[in-house]
């Protein structure tokens, strides 16, 4: 059971911790600055956070308990002379970080081994705890690759990595937009999967394609890997073969939008969601922020609302700023207007850490 | 040798004291400001060792042209600003 989150915000990283039973700020590192996602790898112990100083770039840094420490941030190769690649309105794409969009850890056999998805769209991967990274080729020099748009940014970027407990060489990515990508053979060759996902933004004979897919967030029971969530531009989908095929869930109320899912560590038809009005507003319905869980795979669902805001809130929470802890009793989660909320119970009651920090990007326990 | 003056805001970051460097275009200066302090070098320039977006490189008033190769002309008496652009917010 962890005691500790990282949450990372437009103006700093916030370590939360849990003390005599309550949930309260104990550290603030990066005060002032961009801090966009960490990762706590459980092999280790190290952590990793990652900064966009704007006009001095994306940045990645890491700790080893001993103060952060600032590493190498994954780069694009260079482009080949004369190359022109552009993106959805004409626009050069320039082959440079521009996000660090998902930090995974590798499989127990393979310490070190840190996965690392970007904007606009490079998957890389370090063998030495990011001391150094290399672009996977095989899915950037993909053909298809180039169909990737964006979707809530303008460039396209690869969000979650899953990498299978199993074999730690079977690895699934989702991309906004792109789909669902998978590779068995640790992202030497790569395909797309995601059969069954429903793309309503799409001209009728592409919304079943599976890659105008915006997958908004993927996970994967650990447990049970068979079992995927998405939850999805278009609502949430779920699959029970490892992602070739989805079915969607429909009539949840009051929402399948939203950014977000958390699925339980041993319980694979056990996921939450944090729904918002679809999808040009994106806001709690009626001001009433609530979390939605299912206990059954999707059968049905219930809007789990005791210690959240009823009246006039309107927090988006963003694709990873939903977070459960390892045991899959503590969830918590943040929001664009510096609301943080913990759960002790599996989300039926929830407690109010602080509503003032700045806009959260994202939440991890530690 | 020219001049390199750089944002006192890169300095909380990376430390980029002024310092004076040989070199006949913008980019052969910075290469050897970057050979000596290895780590400024990817908070000026990209992935792909054009100007980050939101930098503004000035040669003695002069703001330079050529963002992607640094061609812009140096000489030994020129100062070279790197600063921070308005646009970046």
């Amino acid at each position: 059971m962890s005691d500790t989150l990282h949450v990372s915000t437009r103006k700093g990283l916030f370590t939360v911790s849990r003390k005599a039973g309550q949930w309260g700020i104990t550290a603030v590192d990066f005060l002032g600055d961009n801090v966009t996602l960490t990762l706590s790898d459980r092999r280790d112990g190290a952590s990793y956070a990652a900064l966009d100083h704007g006009h001095f770039g994306v940045k990645l840094h890491r700790s080893k308990g001993n103060g952060w420490q600032e590493i190498a941030t994954p780069t694009y190769p260079p482009k080949p002379e004369g190359y022109e690649e552009k993106d959805m309105w004409g626009r050069p794409i320039n082959w440079t970080t521009a996000r660090i969009w998902a930090l995974a850890a590798g499989g127990t056999d393979e310490p070190g081994v840190i996965w690392c998805g970007t904007l606009p769209g490079g998957l890389f991967r370090s063998e030495n705890g990011g001391d150094s990274w290399e672009m996977v080729r095989s899915l950037w020099d993909h053909p298809k690759r180039k169909q990737w748009m964006g979707g809530g940014a303008d460039l396209p970027g690869i969000h979650s990595i899953c990498v299978d407990p199993r074999n730690s060489k079977r690895v699934w990515v989702g991309v906004s937009t792109g789909g669902i990508w998978f590779t068995e053979d640790a992202g030497a060759s790569w395909t797309l999967r995601g059969e069954g996902m429903r793309a309503e933004y799409a001209p009728p004979e592409q919304a079943h394609d599976p890659i105008a897919q915006d997958v908004h967030c993927l996970v994967q029971c650990p447990l049970a890997p068979h079992r995927m969530w998405v939850q999805h531009h278009n609502g949430i989908f779920v699959s029970d073969n490892e992602g070739k095929t989805f079915r969607e869930i429909t009539g949840v109320e009051p929402s399948t939008f939203g950014f977000a899912v958390v699925v339980h560590p041993r319980e694979p038809d056990t996921a939450w969601f944090v729904p918002e009005i679809k999808d040009e507003k994106r806001i709690p319905r009626e001001g009433k922020l609530v979390v939605t869980c299912t206990r059954d795979s999707g059968k049905n669902f219930a809007a789990l609302s005791k210690g959240l805001p009823q009246t006039h809130a309107y927090d988006v929470v963003y694709r990873h700023a939903l977070a459960l802890d390892e045991r899959g009793d503590r969830l918590a989660f943040g929001s664009t207007t510096g609301g943080l909320w913990v759960s002790e119970d599996q989300g039926d009651s929830w407690a109010c850490v602080t509503h003032t920090l700045p806009p959260i990007y994202a939440v991890r326990f530690r | 040798m020219a001049k390199v003056v750089f944002t006192p805001n890169i300095q909380r970051h990376v430390l980029c004291p002024q310092m004076d460097a040989a070199g006949k275009t913008v980019r052969e200066v910075l290469a050897n400001v970057f050979s000596e302090n290895p780590q400024a070098r990817g908070y000026v320039l990209d992935d792909q060792s054009g100007l980050r977006k939101h930098i503004t490189i000035f040669v003695d008033g002069m703001m330079i042209r050529d963002r992607e190769r640094l061609a812009d002309a140096v000489n030994d008496t020129s100062t070279i600003y790197v600063f921070q652009a308005l646009s970046g917010g």
